[in-house]
C-alpha cells in the first residue's frame, strides 16, 4: 500500500516535471521559432511555465512528505550541502565574471546544472552513509 | 546508540520488510536502525516497543 502510494506521487511529480521543461522549453524558443516574438503569446507562455512549476513545486512536497525519517534526513542534509555550495560557488562564479577573470558572461544555466550535479552527489553519498 | 532490534524482530519472525510496515518505515531504514547506522525518532521508537512490549531502554542503550 506504501510502494503504491510512492509510486503515484513519484509519476505525478515525474509528469509536472517533464512538462514543466517542455513548456520552459516553449516559452524560451516559442518566440523567435514559433510565434514570431508575440509578447502576448510570449507573456501567455511564461505564465503556464510558471504555473506548472509551482504545480512541480506541490507535487515535490506531497512526494517528499510521505518520506519517512531516514529518507527525509538524507535528502535534507543533501539539500542544505547543496544550497550552501551552490551559494558559495555561484557567488565566485559571479565575481570572476565581475571581475572579467573569465572570458564569457556568467550563465545561471551553469549554476542549474551545478546544483543538480551537487544534489545527485550528496544523495549518492548520503545513502551510502545510512543504507 | 546500540540496539536489539534485529534480535526481538527474529524473534517475532519478522521480516525487515513486515516490521517497517507495521511501523511505518522503509524496509532500508529498519536496516540502517539494525546495523547502528541510524537512530530512530521517538515516534518510531515507541511504535517498536509497543510492538515488541517492551521499554525502549531495555532495546535501545545509549554509548
Amino acid at each position: 500500500m506504501m510502494k503504491e502510494e510512492r509510486k503515484k506521487r513519484t509519476i505525478r511529480l515525474a509528469i509536472w516535471t517533464w512538462t514543466w521543461v517542455a513548456t520552459l522549453a516553449v516559452a524560451t524558443f516559442g518566440p523567435k521559432f514559433i510565434w514570431e516574438n508575440s509578447t502576448l503569446l510570449t507573456t501567455l507562455a511564461i505564465c503556464i511555465n510558471l504555473i506548472n512549476g509551482v504545480l512541480m513545486i506541490l507535487a515535490n512536497r506531497s512526494l517528499f512528505n510521505h518520506y519517512d525519517e531516514l529518507e527525509r534526513k538524507i535528502h535534507l542534509e543533501s539539500m542544505g550541502l547543496t544550497l550552501g555550495a551552490t551559494v558559495i560557488v555561484g557567488l565566485s562564479y559571479s565575481l570572476l565574471d565581475q571581475t572579467n577573470l573569465i572570458t564569457s558572461d556568467a550563465e545561471i544555466s551553469y549554476l542549474i546544472m551545478f546544483m543538480s550535479v551537487t544534489y545527485l552527489i550528496t544523495l549518492l553519498i548520503n545513502r551510502k552513509r545510512y543504507l | 546508540m546500540k540496539n536489539i532490534v534485529r534480535n526481538l524482530r527474529k524473534q517475532r519472525e519478522l521480516t525487515q520488510e513486515q516490521l517497517g510496515e507495521i511501523i511505518g518505515v522503509s524496509r532500508q531504514t529498519i536496516n540502517a536502525i539494525e546495523k547502528e547506522k541510524f537512530d530512530p525518532s521517538l515516534p518510531t521508537a515507541f511504535k517498536m516497543s509497543k510492538l515488541f512490549e517492551i521499554p525502549i531502554e531495555k532495546f535501545f542503550f545509549f554509548e
